[in-house]
């Protein structure tokens, strides 16, 4: 287990060198960030200077390497906008995303498997034909529309919920957190809802398709003639057979939620990455945005590991085979 | 093999006209056509025919575990007295795995395989009893124990894959027996194994089933196993029981042409060197069987009465056949 972590680690810190390659690449491509920092009247002089302090009048390839140098001692380069390290930008509004991102894969989870497992098993009837219904719509429907009409429907006409912003935090075990008071909790249940929707389709589906494909198999007949009730049978035979595949999706979703919760974030101004990410972008503030993916890569590759280590755990083939 | 003391003990299956059917968009499949059995404790009956022809559908009605499009349509299963077709899913349910139990063909696929051992054991003990788990721990390891595994203490903590076949079987026989269940249902539970793995699983149910008292169904497609295992035995085809009797009675002097056709095409350890005898034809589709007798296409002595039904004749004997042109028992020096 030990060497597999190290291995995985190793392969971590290639994926993140090439991916900043190719990232710190693409964003100088984009545009000249100056064009857009200094007012259109700047002279030339105060333009070279610029340029001189953000270190923009070099090659690329002489950005690259003082980036690189400086990045391996945890500096990921200052922001040209805010004028802070990127990387305690992207560190102060990632709470608010993980909170979101967390509350939506929550709700997939409590929500999609239950229904998918009810669903698979009534395979055909009424509730599996609505449920599925349900979530052709949670999937097709573009996600900023299902947020307009979460707006619409439960700010605007019903005067619910807020529609905006985070709301008040609190302080749980140290971490500043919604989920601490109450009109915390408010905000979040619009932006949490309108992330997950697509998600619990998304889970429902799994959950039915696993169920479908385990109970035809022999040691669900074989429980049955045991005489174990259909409780039992679909609780424990079933779900842990199925989790191997639903918590991989979930893994990698769970990463999309956070690096992709730039719609959800916008839509309900919700102060997370996404929504700085969107900002950095149209200001080619380029440290940002770079410190920006690499984060998002480094999570990929966290959930990655963890998922692995959720497989052994769950599936006694893989945990004997694991050096 | 021949009838012994057990002959005069409690009947406890009683199987009379059952009719299980498979409603498919295709048309009706009548699996299991009229069938007619009864077992008595202590007893080893051996049921016996190619694939589809409804043996292990017989076994699975019994039960109560046939799944739709299949339903049971007619018939009779009395259960130590008790009527099985009919009766509530809980009473079924309380019955399964603790009075009647089955084992399945395949040990690489009955066991749930992200289930240790110990998980399907005392899960199985707890659905029929309420005990604590560590008498239910014991008593999965004295089961395995029965079964000729050794060190079951420690073997119990075991995952099925890391179980070779022929010791899953043995896992699932352990099973089976948790209860001391009045009744076994085995449905070909050695087709998957090797021979020599085979004939060991074979005594070994044998003696259980002489010491335990149970009655024992023994579904296979293998003459040769169940002329080894059985007290008696029923040959099926196209959903019916078309000869049944002692195992003496059907291996030396069959009366359907069909049992004489499986007897004389199993490789025997006299007739090396002579070409078996085949059943001409195939088995005929299951949607598309012929009126009356279903083996009258396949048959040499089949004529036209054979297009009507053919009742069941009982011999002098325990032997009964069903066939308008049953062999004599003198045809048999023909046969090899």
């Amino acid at each position: 287990m030990t060497a597999f972590v190290i291995r995985r680690l190793l392969q971590a810190m290639v994926v993140l060198f090439v991916t900043s390659v190719i990232v710190f690449t693409g964003v100088y491509a984009i545009g000249d960030p100056l064009e857009i920092l200094l007012p259109a009247d700047a002279t030339m002089a105060e333009r070279a200077q610029v340029a001189r302090s953000l270190g923009l009048d070099q090659p690329l390839i002489v950005q690259y390497g003082r980036f690189l140098m400086n990045a391996l001692s945890g500096n990921l380069g200052t922001s040209f906008v805010y004028n802070r390290p990127s990387i305690s930008i992207i560190l102060d509004r990632l709470p608010a995303t993980l909170e979101l991102a967390f509350s939506a894969l929550v709700l997939a989870i409590i929500i999609g498997i239950p229904l998918g497992l009810w669903s698979g098993l009534r395979r055909g009837s009424a509730v599996d034909e609505t449920i599925m219904t349900g979530s052709i719509l949670g999937f097709s429907l573009p996600n900023f529309w299902q947020g307009m009409m979460l707006i619409m429907i439960f700010s605007v006409y019903l005067g619910w919920l807020p529609s905006t912003g985070r709301g008040q935090t609190g302080t749980i075990l140290g971490i500043e957190t919604s989920f601490a008071t109450w009109d915390g909790i408010r905000h979040l249940i619009l932006p949490a809802i309108n992330l997950s929707l697509a998600k619990i389709s998304l889970v429902i589906r799994l959950t039915r398709t696993g169920v479908q494909e385990t109970m035809p198999l022999d040691f669900i007949k074989f429980a049955r003639a045991r005489g174990l009730s259909s409780r039992r049978i679909v609780t424990v035979h079933v779900l842990k057979n199925i989790l191997i595949p639903i918590i991989t999706v979930i893994g990698v979703e769970f990463g999309s939620l956070i690096a992709f919760a730039v719609v959800t974030e916008t839509i309900f101004s919700w102060p997370g990455v996404g929504k700085l990410i969107i900002d950095s972008i149209k200001v080619l503030d380029r440290p940002v945005v770079v410190a920006y993916i690499l984060v998002v890569v480094t999570m990929f590759i966290t959930i990655n590991l963890i998922v692995d280590i959720l497989y052994s755990i769950l599936d006694p083939r893989i945990r004997s085979k694991a050096p | 093999m021949t009838m012994d003391a057990t002959n005069s003990t409690e009947t406890i299956l009683e199987v009379s006209d059952l009719q299980t059917h498979f409603f498919t968009p295709a048309g009706v499949v009548k699996s299991v056509d009229g069938v007619s059995l009864t077992l008595k404790r202590g007893e080893i009956l051996g049921l016996v025919g190619e694939s589809g022809s409804g043996k292990s559908i017989t076994g699975f009605s019994i039960l109560g575990l046939v799944d739709p499009p299949g339903r049971n349509v007619g018939g009779s299963i009395l259960f130590r007295g008790e009527e099985l077709l009919g009766a509530s899913e809980e009473r079924l349910r309380s019955l399964r795995g603790n009075r009647i139990a089955m084992i399945f063909q395949d040990p690489m696929m009955t066991l749930n395989p992200v289930l240790s051992i110990k998980t399907h054991m005392i899960e199985t003990v707890l659905a029929h009893e309420s005990v604590s788990r560590s008498e239910a721990l014991a008593r999965s390891i004295d089961a395995l124990r029965m079964v000729g595994i050794s060190q079951p203490e420690k073997r119990i903590e075991s995952y099925p894959h890391e179980f070779s076949g022929g010791m899953r079987q043995r896992v699932a026989i352990a099973i089976a027996l948790l209860h001391k269940p009045d009744l076994i249902i085995a449905d070909e539970p050695t087709t998957a194994l090797d021979v020599t793995i085979q004939s060991q699983i074979l005594s070994e149910m044998q003696k259980l089933c002489r010491e335990l008292g149970l009655g024992l169904i023994w579904i296979s497609h293998d003459l040769g196993v169940v002329a080894g295992l059985a007290d008696r035995i029923a040959v099926m085809y196209a959903g019916r029981i078309v000869e049944q009797g002692t195992v003496d009675e059907v291996l030396d002097t069959p009366r359907h042409p069909y049992t004489a056709g499986l007897i004389g095409s199993a490789p025997a350890a006299n007739s090396r060197g002579s070409r078996l005898t085949q059943i001409r034809g195939a088995a005929p589709h299951p949607l598309n069987r012929p009126e009356g007798c279903a083996f009258r296409t396949r048959c040499d002595y089949a004529t036209d009465i054979c297009r009507q039904e053919p009742p069941e004749t009982r011999g002098s004997n325990t032997q009964s056949w069903r066939c308008f042109h049953p062999l004599a028992t003198s045809n048999l020096e023909t046969l090899p």
